[in-house]
């Protein structure tokens, strides 16, 4: 059943997804009155679907990656709309929207990939962890995508025309910059908080050699930057395309570590 | 009388054929001499400017434009028919209507065309090429262009501009509550941005002048604050919007000015509205990161793009353009039959004076009731006689073939003769 209701929330988010095609092809989309109820109607199925998950048991079926990018995806469309009620604008939604998509058609695959995590690590700190580097993930995505909004946007202005489309849309240069200020900001414990979980789960299970998992050197490298990030903004305000590096750099640290090895650790022996 | 105009402009050709139709000052007065030789043209004038070619003319049966642009340029026309617009009569007038008012240009209200459009009907006039027709119509495009200015404002950078620069400033800020403005020097069109700005929520004004009296003249007028203008580059990093509005000959404001005023805010966004010419704002100091320099002319673009009120402006312009193209073509017609209809009329009531007078005789005493059944009797059958006539030829004014009818119901009743040939 939960497997039904990811499906339905997957063919909601093909609108989403249809809708920022068409948004970034130019002209005026014409999705653009039913996008909302749509996307949000498959955030409540996402929703459900999760529950009925986590129901289940404490086996975390039918596949532990599935879940987790379940998970992300949902955190990524939730966030979406945090941002919408709070900034009405639905520029994220170009990003948001595909990357929702992709990741629930992947969790909503039928499962054949080894469904346990790491053998022998308890479940319930695994989740922890998983779920609060999740959101610190989403939140970073929405960082990075935003910082890229500003850039459109500093272009924009810079260009001293107006030109039609998606782009010309966009909410005012202030309010992006705060998006993606209060998206980091936001992110980081979470993200820190995360990668402590994990490195207790890891350090009682394997020692201190569970530093040579690439993935986590990879973490690390990336927390270094989200801190940096933070750092030259609150010592020097740095925004724009220096933050903006910054943040691609963070974030293409993210997606690699989230793709090393499957998305799964492969710790190397003892 | 017949109307035709050629030409290319922005929107119908790219620069590359407009380049190579495009006729210098110098070879200005040559090119209108071509034009009046080519058969059929009465009068004619060309206008050349960086965004159109256009040639207007003026016949009695029509004249061969296409001929003339094969002629003088050595271009085919029909290479470039798709590029190439041509108007007559009616359509003609409208169009030279909407030059001159600026309707027709690149950047919608820009000043500059109607006086590139006198200049050329000055040549032309100081050659003899215009005289009477085409002086008609280019005077009544003069008179349209003001009317469309006085009665618009398309043309009124002021209004445009302050709404621009809020439109902008929200642009950058977004909410503009708690934001300051600094200006910079005392210009109209600067205190208006102002009193624009503080309408859409801007929390704070700081005014700094080289009179500084000026300053608190405004200080107090806006509820604002003034500061010596020495202090100006020390205090100006307070505000996040600067208009500036001085008559200084060189740039207050340098690329390194905008690096200092940058580190002390934190890299917080500034926006430079610099509304003076010379510019007060270098340029250069827009490449920084988080520096928005916008001058008059970048200003005077985004508002012709994008500003629905100058939509709505360019909608009544066009409006008054159609009406007085309609009061135009109307005089048109009047012009060219009055002449025949007056003389028809003139010599048709010779003839019945004529006649009554050989029958009067004949017919001994009669009552002045008699009389008068007679002179009624007779200006109806003259009246429903040349009703026809009458009407065809108003009516005919504005068909290509006028003047062809106009020729025929002159020779028919005789017309070419006398005073009444103009």
């Amino acid at each position: 059943m939960p497997l039904f209701w990811l499906r339905v929330a997957l063919s909601l988010y093909g609108v989403g997804l249809l809708y920022a095609v068409l948004s970034l092809w130019g002209g005026r989309p014409i999705l653009t009155r039913i996008m909302l109820p749509a996307v949000g109607l498959g955030t409540v199925f996402h929703f459900v679907a999760i529950v009925e998950y986590g129901m289940l048991g404490t086996a975390v079926a039918p596949s532990f990656l599935h879940q987790a990018e379940s998970l992300l995806a949902f955190l990524l469309m939730a966030f979406f709309f945090v941002v919408y009620f709070k900034y009405k604008t639905a520029s994220p939604g170009v990003a948001v929207f595909p990357m929702a998509f992709l990741l629930t058609v992947f969790a909503s695959a039928p499962s054949s990939l080894l469904s346990s995590p790491s053998p022998g690590v308890s479940n319930r700190w695994i989740i922890i962890h998983v779920g609060l580097i999740l959101v610190g993930y989403s939140a970073l995505f929405f960082s990075f995508f935003a910082s890229i909004l500003y850039l459109i946007q500093e272009r924009n202005l810079k260009a001293k025309a107006t030109s039609g489309g998606f782009w010309s849309k966009l909410p005012a240069l202030a309010t992006i910059d705060e998006i993606g200020y209060k998206c980091l900001v936001f992110g980081f414990p979470f993200m820190t908080l995360g990668l402590i979980a994990g490195s207790i789960v890891a350090e009682a299970r394997f020692g201190s050699s569970y530093f040579l998992d690439p993935k986590i050197l990879l973490s690390i490298l990336m927390w270094v930057v989200y801190m940096v990030l933070l750092y030259t903004r609150w010592s020097a305000g740095w925004r724009g395309r220096r933050a903006a590096y910054l943040a691609a750099f963070a974030f293409a640290a993210a997606v690699l570590a989230w793709s090393v090895n499957n998305g799964w650790h492969r710790f190397i022996a003892p | 009388m017949n109307f035709q105009l050629i030409g290319v402009n922005h929107n119908s050709a790219p620069l590359e054929v407009r380049e190579r139709l495009a006729i210098s000052e110098t070879q200005l007065p040559d090119a209108i001499r071509t034009l009046v030789q080519q058969p059929g043209v009465e009068e004619g004038m060309v206008l050349s400017t960086c965004n159109r070619v256009e040639l207007l003319t003026s016949s009695q049966q029509g004249s061969d434009l296409r001929g003339f642009i094969r002629v003088y340029f050595g271009v085919s026309p029909d290479a470039l028919n798709s590029h190439i617009y041509e108007f007559k009569q009616r359509e003609a007038v409208r169009h030279i209507f909407r030059v001159a008012s600026s309707l027709d240009s690149m950047v919608v209200g820009e000043p500059q065309i109607l006086g590139q459009v006198k200049e050329a009907y000055a040549i032309a006039r100081g050659l003899g090429a215009v005289h009477s027709a085409l002086d008609v119509l280019l005077s009544r495009a003069f008179a349209v262009a003001k009317r469309v200015r006085t009665e618009t404002a398309i043309g009124s950078s002021s209004v445009s501009v302050s709404s621009v620069a809020v439109q902008l400033a929200e642009k950058i800020f977004g909410s503009l509550n708690n934001k300051t403005v600094y200006m910079v020097g005392a210009g109209k069109m600067a205190e208006l941005a102002a009193r624009r700005l503080m309408a859409n929520g801007v929390g704070k004004i700081l005014f700094s002048n080289r009179t500084h009296e000026r300053a608190l003249q405004l200080a107090e007028a806006f509820g604002g604050q003034a500061v010596p203008f020495e202090q100006l580059h020390e205090t100006a990093d307070r505000a996040d919007i600067v208009l500036t509005s001085t008559g200084a000959p060189e740039f207050l404001f340098r690329r390194e000015h905008g690096e200092r005023f940058l580190a002390r805010r934190r890299n917080q966004p500034m926006f430079f509205i610099d509304i003076s010419v010379p510019r007060n704002v270098d340029p250069e100091m827009d490449r920084l990161d988080g520096m928005f320099v916008y001058d008059i002319d970048d200003l005077q673009t985004v508002a012709a793009g994008n500003s629905a009120e100058r939509k709505k402006e360019a909608e009544r312009a066009e409006k008054i353009v159609e009406a007085e193209v309609e009061r135009f073509a109307l005089r048109m017609t009047s012009l060219a039959v009055v002449p025949t209809i007056l003389s028809l009329q003139e010599q048709c009531e010779t003839i019945r004076q004529a006649e009554i007078d050989r029958i009067r005789g004949k017919l001994g005493a009669i009552t002045p009731e008699q009389e008068a059944a007679i002179d009624a009797m007779t200006r109806g059958i003259i009246n429903k006689l040349l009703h026809t006539p009458i009407t065809t030829l108003k009516s005919s004014a504005s068909e290509p073939e006028a003047a062809t009818i106009h020729e025929i119901v002159r020779r028919i009743f005789n017309l070419n003769s006398g005073k009444s040939n103009k």
